[in-house]
């Protein structure tokens, strides 16, 4: 991602539970300001003018006590502790409930290029809010060349070299009444360190498909508004690849193959691609799988479990027929 | 590997038509090619990967490829290029 900036934040399209309400009051020229951390600080402390290990690049949250402190440096004439809180490269300064500090602040702000904004929420809930906003935006992602789709609940995310079929399967997966998160160019996030999430590309560009020989077609125009998804999380990774005589595929399924995505270990399937073979089929039913396995029924450990039941049983019966 | 920085010289950007003869030109090479775009790295056999990189007039790309015909492949698109998609 590129940098994401102040300017940025208060474009955001939020609503509800999500909205900020931010309006900026001074410092416009700083609305440039990068914002590189999810982090918040309240600079009650530096208000005093205690400044060890000040959190200076963080976004500085002022509410009740903080405005009242400052009433209170505006009184007593002394405002280096404020000069000095300016000297860092604070992002912005932000005050809660609709608070307006005094006009020799909002000079100071315009004279530092610091944005000084303001919220109607109180802090404790803007922290929340802004918080959840920033980590989404500023979490760990990465995009791959990659196919991705929602199939009985689970998100799949299809890998493979340009041409071996990855748009023509999740084609057949859509017709089969399952939804497109994106073709081509899948944006990954991780979440809270174990949670990948993909992502369509972009609102205006997302939920076309180039498939060879017809080009560009919008997915939700031709099978509507069910068909499509704006993200989902990737439960399980599928690379397609031409059968290689060469390579031994997982015939019983007992071992799990795990790929690695921005340091999260998704559940990984080899499929190998040849004329006649039903690739959508087969992810379908490696979807249920997958999810009979998130419950606990392992098909292939449970069938193994029961053939060594079975051999032990007849080998305990051998014996004793052998003896008597 | 090898690479080569350049820009978007066409007026129009990388439309439709630009990305396609993009993607044609990579699709025969055997080697893996990248367009990056910033932060973003697009594999440059995939159309809609370079159609939703959205890249404008001037903005700043860099080619990269990697495989036995590295270098043809990394003349081919760089030519294109140069060459502004045949376009203004």
């Amino acid at each position: 991602m590129d940098k994401f900036t102040v300017l940025d934040l208060l474009d955001l399209d939020l609503h509800d539970y999500n909205a900020l309400h931010l309006s900026c009051i001074a410092g416009r020229k700083g609305l440039v300001k990068t914002i590189d951390r999810m982090d918040l600080n309240r600079p009650g402390l530096a208000l005093t003018g205690f400044y060890k290990t000040f959190a200076a690049h963080r976004v500085q949250v002022f509410s009740l006590a903080e405005h009242e402190y400052l009433k209170e440096i505006e009184q007593s004439g002394d405002r280096s502790s404020v000069q000095q809180l300016f000297s860092y490269p604070i992002p912005f300064c932000v005050f809660c409930r609709n608070l307006k500090p005094g006009d020799w602040f909002l000079e100071m702000a315009e004279k530092a290029g610091v944005p000084v904004l303001t919220t109607s929420l109180p802090s404790s809930e803007f922290s929340v809010r802004i918080i959840r906003t920033l980590g989404d935006i500023l979490a760990p992602q990465e995009k791959q060349h990659a196919v991705m789709v929602e199939v009985f609940g689970m998100g799949v995310l299809i890998k493979g070299e340009s041409g071996v079929g990855k748009s023509e399967t999740a084609l057949e997966l859509l017709e089969r009444g399952h939804r497109l998160v994106s073709d081509d160019s899948v944006l990954l996030k991780c979440f809270s360190g174990k949670i990948i999430m993909g992502f369509s590309d972009d609102r205006v560009l997302s939920h076309h498909m180039e498939i060879r020989g017809l080009g560009i077609i919008n997915v939700s125009q031709i099978f509507g508004v069910r068909s499509i998804r704006d993200k989902k999380q990737v439960q399980m990774v599928i690379n397609l690849e031409e059968w290689d005589s060469s390579k031994n595929y997982d015939r019983l399924g007992t071992t799990e193959q795990k790929s690695d995505i921005l340091g999260v270990q998704i559940p990984t399937f080899d499929i190998p691609v040849k004329p006649g073979r039903n690739i959508p089929v087969i992810i379908e039913t490696a979807a249920l799988n997958e999810r009979l396995k998130q419950k606990g029924h392992y098909a292939a450990k449970e069938f193994n479990k029961n053939l060594i039941q079975m051999l032990e049983s007849e080998n305990a019966r051998k014996m004793y027929q052998d003896n008597y | 590997m090898v690479q080569k920085n350049t820009k978007v010289k066409n007026r129009a950007g990388l439309h439709a038509r630009p990305a396609a003869m993009i993607v044609q030109a990579a699709s025969q090479f055997e080697s893996t090619i990248y367009i990056e775009k910033g932060s973003e790295k697009i594999n440059a056999k995939s159309i809609m990967g370079i159609l939703t990189m959205g890249a404008g007039y001037d903005t700043e790309v860099v080619i990269s490829a990697e495989g036995a015909d590295e270098q043809g492949a990394l003349d081919a698109l760089y030519s294109l290029f140069e060459s502004r998609f045949e376009e203004e």
